[in-house]
């Protein structure tokens, strides 16, 4: 059951720095869409406020509204423990577990949440690493340490780490920039499986990528060094890459500037 | 000195250059090592400390001079800072080689199990005989009354100061971290006794000791341990808390098994350290030659104040054992040293397939 997201006129803050301003968009559910925008324009930083991952950040602070099928993710009362479970997050580096063996890095979410019955933990980690395409080359060696992975199969253990916690959505912040293009490629066709049941959100610098694996795309952009990101515009990926609406976007697009 | 021939060959090759064989290093530290004990026999210099150095000059002054000649400027500048290093590397090793060989030369003399497991009793100063088995237990007990104050203070100081701690407060325990890790330990000693001895009136203890070892301990686990936790890469924290895991649950599942390694070493260090403590010991646990396997009650010994006990009486058998019970204490925190590496690789991080 993916959930659709809604921003409204969320600005995010480092301190006193405001490093993305006024970004209002919707997300649709079971569908990918894609951030694209020079460095430093705060697409990541957009990203990690759609699960509260912000505010891990000392001194980061959010204002605005993100509705998660109506419901605000920063809402009194809300605890961001329960959004992170329900709003999942892989990272830019893969990053599993070192002490862990591949098992218990896919079983980490259930076991430190405490939520999950012993007899099932088996059938999800196999469905979890099943449904990042790594089962057949891990499937002998559960045991073994996660960090003994390749980079790629790294990445893809900690995408089943993210799924094996049933999340609605996933956000993924570039996911595939530090891996060679054919774990890229595996990765970008797990996604094209994975939105069948989730919500994706991919930040990424590969504008192929956001073309090839993408149903809309938001280009975000920034006046000048040390001035806030804003989102540019969000529409049809097609249209983004074809006929986009802003100048900037096609100047961005076409290599034109940046 | 060597008297090595290079062949000198009209370089075809602009990338090899002519270079001193291997074995050159060690033969002219040989020739240093002796030139200097002819020039110190010629001289009739008495001391070895003085042919010692005149060697050390001459090995840092020759490896310069040949490389440059043989080598080139560079070349010899690399040299001269290599051999400094070796140099200075003696300087070191010597104190800490010498030391071991003196304690265990004189400590195996009385050394055995009798030794280990009887206490000095009614045994006179001058007789021979006699053991540590009172002092031994006693450090046990209160090392390990220590450390049972010490680490779970400590270990939660650090991650507070590390995962928690912002503004004003944490600058604060930090600071009193730092003045805690320069109170000198009779100083330690001397506030135990006056607040718990003299003040409230307990007995002299091994408690009382335990107490004042803590204090000693304690900021060496926090600095220890808040070292190890900042080294614990913040994308695994994330990955945790992006999972939905809580905070505490993170730091308990996650952080702490990454640094158990490293942690168990600060800590066994710290352990290590306030073992051979003898002034808090000498304050407040007074010191006995009878057993008293109650840390809580009565005149305790201990392995530190025992030396300076046996040292103090200043006969050839007390001085036996003095050194046998120096041996008994260098041997202990060895082996909990091991233990440490023992548990920090045990315990690290997994790589490999």
């Amino acid at each position: 059951m993916a959930k659709r997201i809604d921003v409204s006129g969320l600005t995010a803050y480092y301190g006193s720095h405001k490093a993305i301003e006024d970004i209002s968009m919707t997300v649709e559910p079971r569908s990918v869409t894609a951030f694209i925008g020079p460095s430093g324009c705060g697409k990541s930083t957009f990203l990690r406020t759609l699960n509260r991952m912000h505010e891990v950040t000392p001194s980061g602070r959010v204002e605005g509204k993100v509705l998660l099928d109506g419901e605000d993710l920063y809402g009194s009362g809300v605890d961001p423990v329960n959004v992170r479970r329900t709003v999942g997050m892989v990272f830019q580096r893969p990053n599993p577990f070192p002490t862990m063996s591949i098992f218990d890095n896919v079983a980490a979410g259930l076991r430190l949440n405490g939520s999950y019955k012993k007899n099932e933990l088996n059938d999800i980690v196999e469905k979890s690493l099943k449904g990042a395409n790594l089962w057949n080359e891990v499937k002998d060696r559960l045991n073994k340490p996660g960090s003994g992975l390749s980079g790629g199969q790294q990445q893809r253990l900690c995408i089943a780490r993210a799924i094996a916690v049933e999340p609605q959505v996933l956000l993924m912040d570039e996911p595939c920039s530090a891996l060679d293009p054919i774990s890229t490629l595996a990765i970008e066709d797990l996604i094209g499986e994975l939105k069948e049941r989730f919500t994706i959100v991919i930040v990424t610098h590969n504008m192929q990528q956001a073309a090839r694996v993408s149903d809309r795309t938001a280009f975000f952009n920034l006046a000048a060094i040390g001035q806030p990101g804003k989102l540019i515009e969000i529409d049809e990926t097609e249209r983004i890459f074809s006929n986009p609406s802003v100048q900037a976007t096609e100047d961005y697009i076409s290599g034109r500037f940046g | 000195m060597s008297t090595d021939t290079v062949i000198k060959t009209p370089a075809p090759s602009t990338l090899s250059a002519a270079r001193l064989p291997r074995w050159a290093p060690l033969v002219v530290a040989l020739g240093s090592a002796a030139t200097a004990v002819a020039i110190g026999m010629v001289a009739g210099l008495h001391s070895r400390l003085q042919w010692g150095m005149i060697a050390a000059l001459l090995f840092v002054v020759a490896s310069y001079v040949i490389a440059a000649r043989v080598e080139g400027q560079r070349q010899a500048k690399d040299r001269l800072a290599t051999s400094l290093v070796w140099v200075a590397f003696l300087l070191a090793i010597i104190p800490l080689a010498s030391l071991l060989w003196e304690t265990v030369a004189r400590g195996s003399k009385v050394f055995d199990m009798y030794f280990l497991t009887h206490s000095m009793g009614t045994l006179g100063d001058r007789e021979v005989g006699g053991g540590i088995y009172h002092a031994l237990l006693g450090t046990l007990q209160q090392v390990a009354l220590a450390s049972l104050i010490a680490v779970p203070i400590g270990l939660l100081t650090a991650i507070y100061l590390v995962e928690y701690g912002r503004g004003k407060l944490a600058k604060v325990v930090t600071f009193f971290v730092d003045v805690m890790t320069g109170i000198p330990s009779i100083v330690a000693g001397l506030f135990v006794l006056t607040f718990w001895i003299l003040i409230l009136g307990f007995d002299f203890s091994g408690w009382a000791g335990a107490m004042a070892l803590s204090i000693l301990m304690m900021p060496v686990v926090v600095r220890s341990t808040e070292e190890m936790l900042k080294l614990v890469p913040n994308e695994l924290r994330e990955a945790s808390l992006a999972l939905g895991v809580p905070k505490w649950r993170t730091i308990l599942k996650v952080v702490l098994p990454t640094s158990i390694g490293g942690i168990t070493t600060g800590v066994m260090l710290a352990v290590a350290r306030i073992t051979g403590e003898t002034a808090p010991v000498l304050l407040v646990v007074w010191g006995t030659n009878f057993i008293n396997t109650n840390p809580f009650e009565g005149a305790q010994s201990s392995l530190p104040l025992y030396i300076y006990q046996q040292y103090a009486a200043g006969n050839s058998a007390s001085y036996d054992r003095a050194w046998a019970a120096a041996l008994t204490l260098i041997g202990f925190v060895m082996i909990l040293n091991l233990v440490a590496r023992g548990i920090a690789r045990w315990k690290a991080p997994k790589t490999g397939r």
